[in-house]
């Protein structure tokens, strides 16, 4: 398999840290056992992860047929047997078919509403070194905290543009962004927003509860890969080392009382099929035991960050990026679907006719920024963004364009209770 | 096919037909069985050695596990007593809840069916409960320690059929427990779908009591499960949908 090449050194890290830095890239020895847990780390008693990773190593896309396709497209409910040939290379000749398929799903659980969101960053600082990401501890960009009043004022400028439903971002730093500072900006943004989603390092239960009472009730961790070994190479030093604390943030996300989770690989980092398979039936089998709760798939590609622009999602082009969602539409026909601005404007305005049920608008990654991009004012101390968008449309456009293609722009379905 | 037996409780079953042994003569009972293939069979608690001559036990053969339910029950209570009272007579662990408090239509009241199988299963039986197909029932009786969940498909004792089919279909999609089809299954053909849907088992009665032959019956109803049992391993072949394919295409959109 064809492999990014992640790694780039910033001439401002020290001698000391650049040694720290090649040994974390080049000898496995040097970095911590990634499948045992941190002090604080609350373990939950779950056998989700089990049957998910069972079933992904079992999964060989290969041996699919055209038979299997057929099969699944003709059926009038989707096994996981089925799914697996969704996934499979022998579905990519149906991709319309697949696509008529999911269009008729969508259709039948959402009619023809899109959600709109924006994406707010609140803090850039990170202790990882996760060597696809543009926040990772060893890049060199400018790194940023918003302070409340900041905050308020962000929030402010968003909330004047019409949007209503909010998701909060930090990088992944307990010392810096602790959860009292996250759950200070939950209750600022219920001041503003209708409904406050979360996307930030993985908590214990007791803290998603904190953060659920400070007016929080979504909350999206993405596991970027569902292969250990992998995910091992990838995420070389911090707390997001560890694997199996992030796999199970969503149930504890659930049992601290949130009302519904979000998931998603981050596709390009690893078999994307595999990858795909296992955030469907991480979705599947907690839905199974959480049925009251809401849940939602995203389906983010590498995209290039500051410092390294080659950066790319490898195998995984529009086409399979289409499939993948149709076979998440076929299989999970009540889940929201979230394409975000890491897609371009034309694969976003095609794929809200098919499957995609949510997509955010008036976009920054970047820290701080928003009051120079939706008024124009100047901003000189911002903080640099997590990665390079591609849509980079107002609330105002993507409103009308949504319009624009017969659907209905929903901007909030929600009460906190 | 060969290897595919049913669990339930501990055991292992090769039959997936529980015989019914109400509303035909006793004489009638060790063919019905014979001719069913039937495993297990049921038995009202009330029903049993009313008199000294006629006890129903003397006709069931021995290598059947019995079935007793506390038909007549009224509430959790009520079934509860009924329940020890067929352990204490000797029938075995396997007991079906069935709590009725309408002498007319004979629903299952499925709020006092949880409480009555919470407190069975903790007591260490095999508990069965028959209920009115609904989702979030079949959770809090799963969670109650449940072996099966046994959904009627029409009113009992009316051969109507299938009449609850959607909501069948999503407790065997939903629930990890074996979903026996019991009440209103009226003829072969509907057991036959039942099992096609992926139900476990089918529990019939009036169907083969109400038939001319009743030993031919409960064989041709033997033949039906097992063509379903057999058809659903097989999976299902396609469905053509009607009509044309549309030529505006969805994903003309897509670029690289």
């Amino acid at each position: 398999m064809a492999e990014n090449l992640f790694f780039v050194d910033s001439e401002k890290l020290s001698e000391k840290a650049l040694e720290k830095k090649h040994r974390l890239e080049q000898d496995p020895s040097s970095r911590r056992d990634h499948m045992a847990y941190m002090e604080g780390m609350e373990r939950i008693d779950s056998t989700i992860r089990d049957k998910v990773i069972a079933e992904m190593n079992q999964y060989d896309y290969e041996k699919y047929t055209d038979a299997d396709v057929r099969r699944a497209l003709n059926s009038e409910r989707c096994t996981v047997e089925d799914l697996k040939a969704l996934l499979s290379p022998a579905a990519l000749p149906y991709l319309e078919q697949m696509a008529r398929k999911a269009k008729t799903e969508t259709s039948k659980h959402f009619g023809n509403t899109v959600y709109l969101f924006t994406p707010l960053y609140i803090a850039n600082y990170c202790e990882n070194y996760c060597i696809y990401c543009g926040f990772n501890c060893y890049n060199d960009i400018r790194r940023k905290k918003l302070s409340y009043e900041e905050i308020e004022k962000e929030m402010r400028v968003i909330a004047d543009s019409g949007i209503e439903e909010i998701l909060i971002l930090t990088g992944e730093s307990r010392t810096k962004s602790d959860v009292t500072y996250i759950g200070e900006a939950c209750k600022l943004a219920a001041k503003y927003f209708r409904n406050v989603g979360l996307e930030i390092y993985p908590v214990n239960t007791e803290e998603y509860r904190y953060l659920h009472e400070c007016g929080a009730d979504y909350v999206t961790v993405f596991q970027e890969t569902y292969d250990s070994d992998k995910y091992e190479t990838l995420h070389l030093l911090g707390h997001k080392r560890v694997f199996p604390y992030r796999f199970d943030a969503q149930e504890r996300a659930l049992m601290g009382g949130m009302r519904g989770v979000g998931f998603s690989a981050l596709l390009g980092l690893s078999d994307f099929r595999k990858d795909a398979l296992a955030s469907a039936l991480h979705v599947y089998y907690l839905q199974r035991k959480y049925p009251q709760a809401e849940y939602s798939l995203s389906c983010p590609r590498l995209r290039p960050i500051i410092n390294n622009d080659r950066i790319n999602p490898l195998d995984v082009h529009e086409k399979e990026l289409c499939q993948i969602l149709c076979a998440y539409r076929i299989f999970l026909p009540f889940v929201g679907i979230t394409v975000s601005s890491r897609e371009q404007k034309h694969f976003r305005d095609g794929i809200i006719k098919i499957a995609a049920t949510k997509v955010s608008a008036g976009v920054s990654t970047g820290i701080g920024d928003h009051e120079s991009k939706y008024k124009g004012e100047e901003t000189t101390d911002g903080g640099d963004e997590q990665f390079e968008i591609s849509d980079g449309r107002s609330f105002d456009e993507m409103y009308r364009d949504v319009t624009g293609e017969g659907l209905q722009p929903v901007l909030n379905d929600y009460v906190y209770v | 096919m060969k290897n595919d037996t049913f669990k339930l409780g501990g055991k292992e079953f090769s039959s997936r037909f529980i015989l019914g042994s109400g509303k035909y003569s006793l004489e009638l009972i060790k063919a019905a069985v014979e001719n069913a293939g039937a495993e297990i069979i049921t038995l009202a608690v009330r029903r049993t050695n009313t008199k000294d001559t006629e006890n129903i036990l003397d006709y069931i053969p021995d290598n059947v596990t019995l079935l007793p339910n506390t038909s007549g029950a009224r509430d959790a209570a009520e079934a509860v007593r009924i329940a020890r009272m067929a352990r204490e007579l000797g029938c075995g662990n396997f007991v079906k809840i069935e709590i009725m408090k309408d002498g007319k239509y004979l629903l299952p009241d499925n709020v006092e069916t949880v409480k009555a199988t919470q407190i069975l299963s903790d007591e260490g039986f095999v508990v069965l409960p028959y209920m009115y197909p609904d989702l979030y029932t079949a959770r809090d009786l799963q969670r109650a320690g449940a072996a099966a969940v046994m959904p009627l498909a029409s009113p009992i004792g009316s051969n109507k059929g299938l009449a609850t089919k959607e909501f069948i279909q999503i407790l065997i999609d939903e629930i990890d427990l074996p979903i026996i089809v019991d009440a209103g299954i009226g003829k072969p053909s509907q057991a036959c779908e039942a099992m096609e849907m992926g139900a476990a088992a089918i529990m019939s009665n009036t169907a083969i009591a109400t038939a001319r032959d009743i030993p031919a019956m409960a064989g041709a109803f033997k033949d039906a499960i097992n063509a379903g049992r057999r058809a659903y391993l097989a999976g299902l072949g396609r469905v053509l949908e009607r009509g044309a394919e549309a030529s505006d295409p969805l994903t003309g959109f897509l670029r690289d």
